[in-house]
């Protein structure tokens, strides 16, 4: 008897206190209020442990980063939370694929508002991952020990800009309909060099590459099946892994670039203190192995504060700004969804999605070179950057190395004027195709606008690696020069192409047609 | 038999392949095998034998009202038909470029893509065309007219009715 209430008093003993018990279990640690608790609070937690448990002051400050990365993380899960919202409805079938954009439209009760917040977001994945790029290139932190993460970075874009791509189809108006048949016959434009060599019949890579991302000569139901794959299933869980791979290299490669002099630059600021002393008390067991990565021992003061607040707060921010801001676009600007798609008229002009239209005025001198050669060497070029730079000089800072801030503005210049200047012999004089109508297809797919603009890059590249004795100077300047030329290209195709890609000073000038 | 005592094997020596590491190397080789021949086989997946695409074979009727060097594009197809003295023709006006629709004008062709320009025969005259749109196979038996957008003809063949 005496035993029985026992029990049952414990019973509701520890029924009272399983909320605590259950949240204690979860969390394992308590509130975090003490550099011990605030430690366990990161390496405790599997999605925050990808961060170490102290950051180094460095870069924490907004210039490093300007907070680009998470910005980029932060567009990337809008777009999934969002994507899965969109799914409950979308169907992809050509036809009910648009009437169920329709639906989302008018007829979900949101579905508007999250298909605006889905479309801001991919558009400020693609801008942030670019700048992103550039920071990274431009602080030099792309050098030794994180060239591969660089390499991850790539891969990244070309995900992003992936996505993007097959996500335009999906709607099934004729903006997604004409898109995806220029996109597809890029990747069959490999037949403008078989053609001219006149062994299409044997060797045909581009007609096989249109083929699988088709898989039908035309577009129809099986591509927009298989862009619907790729959108919400295969390209994803790329990102995903790669992102996983990209953020713990971060931390693997000695987290953030800094400057080799990082401690002069910073003074010592409240909250900081020796973290080793002589002899320090602590011993590192697994990061001692890695070799050259190790925090140094016995220096102090270290300029490191804890990542629980100060990092995790820096990023919520960012966070949420990249939240706001594709909020408030989605609630000013909706995106757009043009008639159904017509298989036998296309839209005049068709244009892409803003980031492609440097592209699309790329392959508006020549398909193969536009849209597969030029993007492949700029590829290989940005790949290729961290294992000819080996530089020292200027790590960490922004513009560093030799020639610095006064090379970048010049090779700013350079690169816009050259690309205006090209673009404005094209548009007045026409190409070779209208002074010799008889000219071979091999000659224009060599030496069009976009191949000499490249060579021109190349070329002031090669001369400032001569007079700055620095390979760090040549990259600086083609990095800039191609930023340079994307703008101009990116803006010409946008606002001064009409009908027939006819140059428009404005869309009020366009023909009726 | 005795077992001779060798010398005794010290940490620093460099292991002999026992069994273990032969079982684990099997194991290694069959995983990149199949890894290769599994990917052989996913990437046959996407390229179907045969291809869901409609006929590209038709038969048309041209209207009588057609006048020489005017186009007609029968609905849902890729190609202009034309009749003059010499007999019916019929051109591709799928842009050689990016496989835009191009549209017939007085002039020849005109592609709203890129801006290629091709002249009445189909030739390039301006803009980034690779290659002259193609003339398409017609056939005529009695009224019937039969274009086969699959073949392609020696450009200026034209067929009487």
């Amino acid at each position: 008897m005496n035993a029985g209430s026992d029990a049952l008093r414990v019973f509701r003993e520890n029924l009272r206190l399983a909320p605590g018990r259950i949240a204690a279990a979860a969390f394992r640690t308590g509130v975090p209020h003490t550099d011990r608790s605030r430690s366990t609070f990161v390496f405790g937690n599997v999605f925050l442990h990808l961060h170490s448990v102290r950051t180094h002051r460095w870069s924490l400050r907004w210039a490093t980063t300007a907070g680009l990365g998470i910005a980029t993380l932060a567009a990337f899960l809008i777009t999934l939370v969002t994507g899965v919202l969109l799914m409950f409805y979308y169907k992809p079938y050509p036809d009910a694929a648009y009437l169920s954009m329709k639906d989302i439209h008018f007829v979900v009760p949101t579905g508007r508002f999250i298909r605006n917040i889905h479309r801001w977001a991919a558009n400020a994945m693609v801008v942030t991952v670019i700048l992103h790029m550039a920071r990274t290139f431009y602080t030099a932190a792309y050098r030794a020990p994180r060239e591969f993460n660089w390499l991850i970075g790539m891969a990244l874009l070309a995900v992003t800009l992936g996505l993007s791509f097959t996500g335009y189809l999906l709607p099934w108006d004729q903006l997604a309909y004409w898109a995806i048949t220029i996109g597809a016959n890029i990747a069959q434009s490999p037949r403008e060099v078989t053609d001219a060599l006149g062994v299409t019949e044997v060797f045909d890579p581009g007609g096989l590459q249109r083929l699988l991302l088709l898989g039908s000569d035309t577009v129809g139901e099986e591509a927009l099946v298989r862009f619907y794959l790729l959108h919400v299933m295969l390209l994803p869980l790329v990102a995903a892994a790669l992102m996983a791979v990209h953020f713990w290299r971060i931390r693997k490669d000695g987290g953030l670039a800094k400057p080799a002099d990082v401690d002069r630059r910073l003074p010592a600021a409240d909250g900081t203190y020796p973290v080793f002393t002589e002899a320090p008390q602590k011993t590192y067991h697994l990061a001692a192995i890695v070799r050259g990565r190790t925090p140094a021992v016995g220096h102090g003061p270290e300029q490191t504060v804890p990542s629980m607040p100060h990092l995790f707060y820096a990023e919520l921010a960012v966070f949420m700004l990249t939240v706001f801001a594709c909020t408030a676009l989605a609630l000013v600007s909706d995106a757009p969804l043009k008639e159904l798609a017509n298989p036998l008229v296309p839209e005049n002009p068709a244009k892409a999605p803003w980031y492609f239209l440097g592209l699309q005025e790329l392959v508006a001198f020549s398909a193969f070179m536009g849209g597969i050669g030029i993007p492949a060497v700029v590829l290989v070029g940005l790949g290729l950057i961290p294992f000819l730079d080996r530089e020292e000089a200027g790590t960490g800072e922004w513009c560093g190395g030799p020639g610095g801030w006064p090379l970048v503005r010049r090779s700013a210049l350079i690169g816009l004027a050259s690309a205006i200047a090209v673009e404005a012999f094209i548009i007045r004089f026409g190409w070779l195709r209208e002074w010799f109508p008889t000219i071979p297809q091999l000659v224009i797919t060599a030496v069009n606008p976009g191949t000499v603009l490249t060579a021109i890059y190349a070329g002031y590249s090669m001369w400032l690696v001569r007079r700055y004795n620095s390979t760090r100077a040549g990259a600086l300047g083609l990095f800039t020069c191609f930023l340079g030329g994307f703008l101009v290209l990116t803006v010409v195709g946008t606002y001064f192409r009409g009908p027939n890609w006819q140059f428009f000073w404005s869309p009020a000038d366009w023909p009726l047609h | 038999m005795t077992l001779t005592p060798g010398p005794a094997p010290s940490r620093l020596d460099a292991d002999p392949m026992p069994r273990r590491d032969v079982l684990g190397l099997l194991s290694l080789w069959s995983m990149a095998s199949a890894l290769v021949f599994a990917t052989v086989g996913a990437l046959r997946l996407p390229r179907a034998a045969v291809l869901p695409s409609p006929s590209k074979k038709f038969r048309v009727t041209i209207p009588e009202t057609l006048p020489p060097g005017a186009a007609f594009v029968p609905p849902g197809r890729s190609v202009a038909i034309f009749r003059d003295g010499d007999g019916i023709h019929a051109v591709s006006i799928v842009c050689t470029h990016l496989g835009c629709i191009v549209k017939a004008t007085t002039a020849g062709f005109e592609c709203p893509c890129h801006g290629s320009k091709f002249a009445p025969d189909g030739a390039v005259t301006g803009g980034p065309a690779p290659a002259p749109l193609p003339w398409r196979q017609v056939t005529v038996s009695g009224s019937t007219v039969t274009i086969d957008e699959e073949t392609s003809v020696p450009t200026g063949t034209k067929v009487q009715a």
